[in-house]
């Protein structure tokens, strides 16, 4: 059963992801990456991960992929590109190339290093997944214990990048002499 | 743990492979929103590798790493985009081939 839903879930995630690369229109490929999503989101539940799967679909299929359609209609590129044009000569290939030395390289370390890195070590206590607490618990209690400092850091983060957003797409004001300079300009 | 006969090799291999569609498409794309779409790619090939580990080694670790990921990805994306917005209303239509006007 487990082998059937993850074929099903691969050929589902692969064939999105082909699909944002190869697909003329932005619109399209963004529709591509949710199915990618959903299938990643699949897996987490496969792997007893359902909060996490819950939070893939709630904040990458619907967030950020809605934040890349607002993106989209708000600059009005939501027509085909051109994908025949090469303007770097030889990209086309090198990145071809570039890709299949990645699989070799991974693929290598997948293959030979996979029986080393799962016999490796067992964790226990808090950690290890096959006690009596759900998995958004046991995410919790080590969130909040051994990795609150990071969770700091990320409120942090993600009070930065508000704040930077903000003033990245802030129209300046008329009131200062630089201003005017940015609004002849565009 | 339903992982019989599955083992998390496969979950690695299918990752390795999304990974590479991933970076193929940035290094070919030239539309910006489409390149994030890629980064997007390759940042999830490495949460299914970490989920998958996670649940091998039996141990939540994993889980929290993409939790982790999942925020910078957000940011990643909140800032991305405005750097695009304002690109766009400079030059309409900029593609990252004009990199190539900081030429001096």
């Amino acid at each position: 059963m487990a082998e059937a839903v993850f074929a099903v879930a691969a050929v589902l995630m692969l064939a999105g992801a082909v699909g944002v690369v190869a697909s003329r229109n932005p619109v399209h490929a963004a529709l591509f990456l949710v199915q990618t999503l959903v299938g990643v989101a699949v897996l987490f539940v496969l792997n007893d991960a359902h909060f996490l799967a819950a939070v893939q679909v709630v904040v990458y299929a619907g967030a950020i992929v809605i934040l890349f359609l607002f993106v989209i209609m708000l600059l009005g590129v939501d027509k085909a590109e051109e994908l025949s044009i090469e303007p770097i000569f030889g990209q086309r290939p090198l990145a071809a190339v570039v890709g299949a030395a990645l699989v070799a390289v991974l693929g290598t370390v997948v293959v030979t290093g996979a029986d080393v890195l799962t016999g490796l070590r067992r964790a226990g206590g808090d950690r290890a997944l096959d006690g009596d607490a759900t998995d958004i618990e046991r995410m919790g209690r080590v969130l909040f214990s051994e990795f609150a400092f990071a969770v700091e850091i990320t409120a942090a983060l993600l009070t930065v990048a508000v704040v930077g957003a903000v003033i990245l797409t802030r129209r300046a004001s008329r009131s200062d002499g630089s201003a005017t300079a940015d609004t002849a300009a565009s | 743990m339903d992982l019989a006969g599955l083992s998390v090799g496969w979950y690695l291999a299918l990752s390795v492979v999304l990974f590479a569609i991933g970076g193929v498409g940035l290094l070919v794309r030239r539309n910006p929103l489409v390149m994030f779409m890629c980064v997007e790619l390759m940042l999830n090939a490495v949460n299914v590798a970490f989920v998958a580990l996670g649940a091998g080694l039996n141990d939540v670790g994993g889980q929290v790493a993409v939790f982790f990921v999942l925020v910078v990805a957000a940011t990643e994306v909140v800032i991305g985009l405005a750097l695009v917005v304002a690109i766009n209303r400079r030059r309409s239509g900029a593609t990252a081939d004009d990199v190539s006007l900081l030429k001096g």
